[in-house]
């Protein structure tokens, strides 16, 4: 079949197993987990806004964006990125 | 002197320029000659004596120092026409295809230039890795326009053929090296700055190289061989070489010779100009010695293992350090190591002399350095170092002693010293160890120490490393003493404890029936040094006597409450009450084994959640080590006493249980020969993605394999527990069933990737055989077994998987150890913050929590915050039954 619509199949992948929680983050919020971890953002692991996770967050470069995942270890584990151009 | 104090803030590397190479040199090179007829450097050639002092006692032409002081100096050569540094190919070629070939410029509007540059100069301090990649979308923007947007001049395609010609399709065609730097050095600043290069340090045109500095002799010393003779350094005959080259370059120039003469002299010149910096180029043939030895250039001393970086900046080579062959010795403490006086009286260790200590200097310099425990060298309080070696009146030096000397003394017992093993592939292949100074000349060490330096005495070296300073010393004993790494971080159980003998011991000690008279009893607990009291005797009449598992007992402390499976319990002796009869269920409350035996999972080392592991961590590692110091004593000494020897009967089994072996040898055989005649005549269905061939390859070494192991189970049920072997391999001390297998009834199916063996011949394997015969026999099952002997055709086939294993392990080592190598490389500057985030040393986050769940596996129950199963044992084990 010629008609895959990418589009449609883009804005599910949030509900695929595989695909762990994000959040945007408002701007206090991005303050505030940057003063609990001592960071510049920058230093924060990076996201490209062409992630389709962080195109589908509307998140832009500057934002940070926060990921809930399952962990093997420790149940549920938080994790950050900070949305960088690309 | 605080003010004159300088500080290194950064680094920054650029090209010279030919200005700065002309500057900083001492001496025009201009003469290939390097020694006139006696045998003295001529002025102006490679070797000219203001390039830097060579014999000692000279004073240099040019800074007047001695050779000690002396740092060389840089000389330089005049090219008749200039060529390309080999190492900055890639980057003109991106220039040339960047720029315009009639304006210079780069060839990116002027609009966007300014833009660029804005961005690239913001983003360059604070997104270093952003501003790259701005770099690069902006090169290749500029290689792709096909029009200047300056000049409006249409862009040819730049080619580059390898390794240093550069070709204009369409336009000039072969673009020589000084064209090349016009080209370049016509680029505008501004231009050059959104392209990535900061033209202050580096300006492209110095990529062409018009004048070659001429390194110091130094650097380049000529040896004075045994005859006399000199040989001068590679790098020396390749200059003479370039000057060779330039001089007839020069020549044909100015006698105006044909073009293509000149053009081939300036290949040449480019050529040994090239090799003179790298001599492993692709493509280009290499410079050769008259004895066919490639040259050592440039490159080449840089490169590599042995190369400047990995082998003298990041490898570098220590004193007060010794290597020897280790043997075993069961009677040193764990946390020991034992070392020969020969090396205790090489290795020093620093000592202050105090008030408190001196009467033991002035004992260790009377002693001198010919007499354990003495001391090799004492330093006064001016610094001066005295060696005792040539002190005359040791006396008169011991009294002078003074607070204030150090005295560099022998190793002592009880001194701490580093202990490594290669390859140093996890944390516990550097332990700390207390030094044992003993007769012989090798390192002995404890046998539970073996598993964390994977180490065996078939031969195996290691390394001794004293620490020199009181805090260095400190650190050993409190990080990496043994016994602070009885458990691994990798899963949290003991990676030091029982093996081999100690588990079969420990197995004899604590089975039901063995009975100890009063004699035996004082025997084995002398050798524990046992102060306590003797137990109340299990048996009163005829004769007092104990059991082995109340002499266990009195190591255990009172508390201990345990019950779990040992090793032994499964099969046919499966355990899983108290009452059991086989006896193989550990029972330990309040300090008493009640039941069960000794084995791997009691004692041994690599056992997580063994009564081993929980004595550990309820009772602490320096218990631990004590535990493990008595008790395998203990295990040793009755091993002894009992006697324990594995003869050629006891892997003979009867000849009943080898009739029911063969039975299931043989129905495996009809089962083969059934699937392959089902393959022939085409009833045998593939297992899916596999072709016919290699489904009946599978199914024939899946019945073959289950034959192997059914037969060794129907053999190996005959064997009793009094036979050594077995009990070796059931108590898990030494081999396993597979191993009794091979040597009493089959060694089973042999293969070569897997397979059976077939890889590599054409229809058979031997000359015995018919072509395409696809039986067991004929594609390597081997139904002996090792007691009864392998007939030809099997020792040809078990010799062939044999050598397989062989393979195997030397390409697996080092193909480990270059992995190793580039994983450490990507992870060793990664430190958990005192926030428990993982970071690098840019301060940048790896992981938000160690592990995400900032566990020290070491120290917790299983990542869990509470074993609660545990915690019941613990308290009220004792009074639980199962």
């Amino acid at each position: 079949m010629m008609s895959s619509r990418p589009e449609k199949i883009e804005s599910k992948i949030m509900e695929h197993e595989l695909v762990p929680k994000h959040e945007l983050l408002t701007k206090e919020e991005a303050l505030k987990v940057l003063r609990e971890l001592g960071v510049r953002p920058e230093q924060l692991p990076w996201i490209r806004a062409s992630d389709p996770v962080a195109k589908l967050l509307g998140a832009k470069p500057g934002d940070i964006i926060r990921i809930i995942r399952k962990s093997a270890t420790s149940g549920v584990s938080i994790a950050y990125r900070f949305v960088v151009v690309g | 002197m605080a003010e004159s104090e300088k500080f290194i803030k950064g680094i920054k590397f650029g090209i010279l320029s030919p200005e700065i190479i002309r500057k900083i040199s001492v001496t025009a090179v201009v003469t290939p000659e390097v020694y006139d007829e006696n045998g003295i450097p001529i002025e102006g050639g490679v070797m000219d004596p203001r390039l830097g002092v060579i014999e000692p006692g000279q004073r240099c032409a040019t800074c007047g120092n001695t050779l000690a002081q002396c740092p060389g100096h840089f000389g330089h050569l005049e090219l008749a026409k200039p060529v390309i540094h080999i190492g900055f190919v890639r980057h003109i070629f991106m220039l040339l295809k960047a720029t315009c070939h009639s304006c210079n410029r780069v060839k990116i509007p002027e609009e966007d230039i300014i833009r660029y540059r804005d961005l690239y100069r913001k983003l360059r301090n604070r997104w270093p890795q952003l501003a790259n990649s701005l770099v690069e979308f902006i090169r290749q923007k500029a290689s792709k326009a096909l029009e200047c947007p300056h000049c409006k001049a249409r862009q040819f395609k730049i080619k580059l053929e390898k390794p240093a010609t550069f070709i204009e399709e369409g336009g000039r065609g072969k673009l020589y090296p000084d064209v090349i730097k016009q080209w370049l050095s016509n680029i505008p600043n501004t231009d050059l700055e959104v392209l990535g290069i900061d033209y202050e340090v580096a300006r492209p045109e110095w990529m062409i190289i018009n004048v070659l500095p001429i390194p110091p002799i130094a650097v380049r010393p000529s040896i004075v061989l045994e005859t006399g003779m000199r040989a001068e350094d590679d790098l020396t005959h390749k200059l003479v070489d370039i000057i060779r080259a330039n001089e007839k370059l020069k020549e044909a120039i100015n006698s105006g010779a044909p073009e293509i003469i000149v053009e081939d002299l300036w290949e040449l010149l480019q050529y040994h100009v090239m090799t003179y910096i790298d001599n492993e180029l692709p493509g280009v043939p290499v410079a050769k010695r008259r004895s066919g030895m490639p040259l050592k250039t440039i490159a080449q001393r840089l490169r590599g293992k042995e190369g400047r970086f990995r082998g003298n900046l990041s490898g570098k080579r220590v004193d007060y350090s010794a290597r020897t062959v280790i043997s075993p010795d069961p009677n040193l403490d764990i946390n020991e190591v034992g070392v020969p006086y020969e090396v205790a009286m090489t290795l020093t260790v620093p000592e202050y002399v105090t008030p408190w200590n001196i009467d033991k200097m002035r004992e260790y310099v009377l002693n001198g350095p010919n007499k354990w425990p003495g001391a090799n060298y004492v330093i006064d309080p001016s610094g001066r170092r005295l060696d005792l070696r040539y002190v005359k009146d040791l006396k008169a030096l011991a009294e002078g002693l003074k607070p204030g000397y150090i005295v560099e003394r022998h190793l002592i017992n009880g001194d701490v010293v580093l202990f490594n093993r290669q390859p140093s592939l996890h944390r516990m292949s550097i332990m700390a160890h207390k030094v044992r100074v003993l007769p012989g000349k090798t390192f002995r060490l404890h046998l539970a120490v073996c598993p964390p330096y994977n180490a065996d005495f078939d031969g195996d070296e290691m390394n001794l490393h004293v620490p020199q300073t009181v805090e260095a010393r400190a650190e050993a004993e409190e990080l990496l003493l043994v016994m602070k790494h009885i458990l691994s971080p990798r899963y949290g159980g003991p990676i030091i404890g029982g093996i081999q003998d100690y588990i079969s011991g420990g197995y004899l000690l604590t089975l039901k029936s063995t009975i100890l008279t009063k004699e035996q009893v004082s025997d084995l607990l002398a050798t524990i040094d046992y102060s306590g009291e003797i137990p109340e005797p299990a048996v009163l009449s005829p004769i007092e006597a104990w059991t082995g598992k109340q002499i266990f007992s009195l190591l255990i402390p009172e508390d201990f409450n345990f019950i779990g499976e040992t090793k032994l319990s499964s099969g046919n002796l499966k355990c899983s009450s108290e009452e059991c009869f086989w006896d193989t269920l550990l029972v330990v409350k309040k300090g008493k084994v009640l039941a069960g035996v000794i084995d791997k999972t009691v004692i041994g080392s690599q056992q997580p959640k063994s009564m081993f592991h929980y004595l550990i961590m309820e009772h602490g590692v320096k218990f631990g080590s004590e535990f493990m110091n008595k008790a395998f004593k203990l295990f040793l000494r009755y091993i002894e006493m009992a006697g324990f020897t594995m003869t050629l009967d006891n892997i003979r089994v009867s000849e009943e249980a080898l009739r029911e072996a063969e039975k299931v040898v043989k129905e495996a055989y009809s089962e083969v020969h059934k699937l392959i005649e089902m393959f022939r005549t085409g009833q045998l269905e593939p297992v899916p993605g596999r072709t016919l061939v290699e489904t009946l390859e599978i199914r024939i070494l899946d019945a073959l394999a289950k034959a192997r192991d059914e037969a060794g189970s129907a053999a190996i049920k005959y064997m009793s527990l009094t036979n050594p072997v077995y009990i070796m391999a059931r108590t898990g001390a030494r081999g396993s069933n597979l191993n009794i297998t091979q040597m009493s009834v089959l060694l089973g199916q042999q293969s070569v990737r897997g397979e059976r063996i077939w890889r590599g011949y054409y229809g058979r394997v031997l000359p015995h055989f018919k072509a395409g015969d696809l039986s067991p026999e004929a594609r390597g099952f081997v139904a002996s077994s090792f007691y009864k002997g392998l007939t030809p055709l099997e020792v040809f086939f078990h010799s062939a998987g044999g050598r397989e294993g062989l393979v195997d392990t030397a390409v697996r080592t080092s193909q480990s150890g270059y992995m190793q190598r580039r994983l450490i490389n990507a992870l060793l500057d990664l430190y958990v913050e005192y926030d428990l985030t993982v970071r690098s040393s840019y301060g940048e986050l790896v992981q938000f929590k160690y592990g995400e769940d900032a566990v020290d596996p070491k120290k917790t129950a299983f990542g869990k915050a509470v074993d609660v199963d545990r915690i019941i044992v613990k308290n009220i084990g004792w009074r639980m039954s199962l």
